[in-house]
């Protein structure tokens, strides 16, 4: 007999229906409210569980087999990569300054991810939302080893990538902005986190950093980037489903929902939008060729598609957030205001700045009629003179951080781009300092929360970021210095300008030897 | 009318895709960029199974597109046949 047995196979939905719920029990031995004691607390209502419903109906049998055809393709490319010399073929070493600050500001982010959805999954009592959470933990340690894999092949001929992924997230001043988002969200309750990152960061701006991102390493020759990043973007759908997802079935869960939903909301689109300023300076500035502004990503990723979600929940009584009014005017600063910061900080910092040269400056002047001009061009010019002269400009003072985002207070009043912004709450006697009014509203909600910051400027001030063993006391004590060698960043090699770097040496002889005999 | 849209990586596994999804979808609109191709589209977008099967001339299963799946922006829904990206506004 010839004949081949055919075997019904399941239908999606029934599928699904079978590898999710069918797999869910409810506990006996313990009361349930006991063995998930974090779904109440936060005061979000679920009355079933089972309305929850993953769109693309993902099991963990089709997960894992389109997870491996991913990993596949990702390592042969890596190979490639490194057998093929492609460190060669970015169009500029300074480049990857870029990479270095994705990979000491986003990678370990994507581990904190792994964490927090791993303790999602664990805490919601709903068998989809364990089953999707799950799937996402998985996600995201596989992006932060696929990155760190990736970018070790950069790490054997460039500075700066020595100590990102675990050393520094802990310590350098600019990685606790990052940090921090991360840190507010895995502190607080499941469905807080699923909106913090599942819906404001995964849907809302996930593709403001890794859409102008990855197609800015495609246009820069970083095959490595691109590599790792489309890998993890494949996810990234899955993900802002997820995360839209979970806002639906809040809001029909419970009319009671909406306003603890639409809070979250206001909050974290705002927590999102500050930390998203470093993703503005890397598309304005630090690619040698740009593929759009920050302005027009802003447009297109969260104008108009955020528009378009905003219009879509608009009939459960959602509102866009507030700080909208605030982000239209900051469109046209926040990247210029950022890069200015490094310029000053670059002593200070794990990659190398520059300054804008003339055909650089005229695109930042056609992409910014409004302002780069008026408010920007002057400042570079004025840098420019003066590291002519052999004066560069370093900014050796401390500045002061927002009590919630952590970036310095560099940005300025909505209406007055001449004035630094600053606003002021007390608690318990003691005065904290914010940068806008969306931070400080989201201080003044949770004041006993932000109180406990771990600010580097205040640290260091403090003593706590020297190497152990130091004693100030001695002779020609240099702070500074001492705070470097605490963050492992080599003075004189990974910091300052990348004019005169060894990175800008390297690069120009290695690509000489690629290309000649001698 | 809001904007729905996919974005796949450019390859040739996507090629024969986003060839049946334009034919699917007169009103759709191809956006080429560096190493990406996106589509948007007003209102709605859909991807049917049979379209993407004509063309490669195998089975193909649509769970397969998140393999070079990018980015989307919609209410999506997905069966063995199709999948569909909708704002429903």
């Amino acid at each position: 007999m010839d004949m081949k047995a055919t075997k019904k196979k399941l239908g999606l939905k029934e599928k699904y229906a079978h590898m999710t719920r069918g797999l869910g029990w409810d506990t006996t031995y313990q009361p349930m409210d006991k063995v998930f004691p974090q779904a109440a607390f936060e005061g979000i209502k679920i009355h079933d569980w089972d309305k929850w419903e993953d769109p693309f109906r993902l099991t963990m049998d089709a997960y894992w087999k389109y997870q491996a055809e991913k990993e596949r393709k990702l390592y042969a490319v890596l190979d490639a990569f490194a057998q093929n010399n492609g460190h060669l073929g970015i169009t500029d070493a300074r480049y990857l300054n870029a990479v270095k600050l994705f990979l000491t500001g986003i990678s370990p982010l994507e581990y904190v991810a792994h964490r927090g959805f791993a303790a999602a999954g664990r805490n919601f009592p709903g068998v989809g939302p364990r089953v999707a959470c799950l799937m996402q933990s998985i996600d995201e340690v596989r992006h932060a080893q696929t990155q760190i894999h990736a970018l070790s092949n950069y790490n054997k001929f460039y500075e700066g990538f020595h100590a990102g992924a675990t050393h520094q997230i802990e310590r350098v001043w600019y990685l606790s902005v990052p940090k921090s988002f991360f840190d507010d969200a895995f502190s607080a309750g499941p469905f807080e986190w699923m909106i913090a990152i599942g819906f404001s960061f995964e849907y809302v701006l996930t593709n403001l950093l890794f859409v102008p991102f990855m197609s800015g390493a495609a246009y820069n020759g970083d095959m490595a980037t691109v590599t790792f990043g489309f890998s993890a973007q494949s996810d990234e759908a899955r993900h802002m489903t997820l995360g839209l997802e979970c806002i639906k079935f809040m809001l029909e869960q419970d009319p009671d929902n909406l306003p603890i939903v639409q809070k979250w909301i206001d909050k974290w689109a705002w927590r999102g939008i500050r930390v998203l300023t470093l993703v503005g300076m890397m598309m304005d500035y630090m690619l040698p060729k740009r593929v759009m502004s920050w302005k027009e990503a802003w447009e297109i990723y969260f104008e108009q598609n955020g528009g378009a979600l905003f219009n879509d929940l608009a009939k459960y009584g959602i509102k866009v957030p507030e700080c909208i009014t605030q982000c239209t005017v900051d469109k046209e600063h926040i990247s210029h205001q950022a890069w200015a910061t490094f310029y000053q900080y670059a002593h200070a910092s794990d990659f190398h700045t520059w300054l804008p040269n003339d055909e650089e400056m005229d695109w930042l002047s056609a992409k910014y009629p409004n302002t780069f001009d008026k408010y920007y061009r002057p400042r570079f010019t004025q840098w420019r003179e003066m590291a002519d002269k052999g004066e560069r400009f370093y900014n050796n003072t401390l500045p002061m951080l927002c009590q919630v985002c952590q970036i310095p207070m560099v940005f300025t009043e909505p209406d007055d781009p001449t004035k630094i912004c600053y606003r002021e709450s007390e608690y318990q006697g003691e005065k904290y300092h914010t940068c806008s009014d969306g931070c400080k509203h989201i201080f003044d909600d949770e004041p006993e929360k932000y109180i406990q910051a771990w600010l580097p400027v205040h640290q260091i001030y403090q003593g706590n970021c020297f190497p152990e063993g130091t004693d100030p006391t001695v002779e020609g004590f240099d702070p500074m210095l001492k705070v470097l060698e605490w963050y492992h960043i080599e003075n004189g090699k990974d910091n300052m300008d990348y004019e005169g770097s060894g990175d800008q040496a390297n690069f120009a002889a290695w690509r000489g030897m690629a290309t000649q005999n001698t | 009318m809001s904007t729905v849209f996919i974005a796949f990586q450019t390859n040739e596994d996507t090629r024969p895709i986003i060839e049946s999804i334009l034919a699917d979808n007169p009103h759709a609109v191809l956006d080429e960029q560096p190493a990406m191709v996106k589509i948007n589209a007003e209102g709605s977008l859909v991807i049917k199974r049979e379209s993407i099967e004509e063309r490669i001339g195998r089975d193909f299963d649509l769970q397969e597109l998140q393999v070079n799946l990018i980015t989307l922006s919609g209410n999506m829904d997905e069966d063995d046949d199709q999948l569909t990206l909708a704002w429903k506004n």
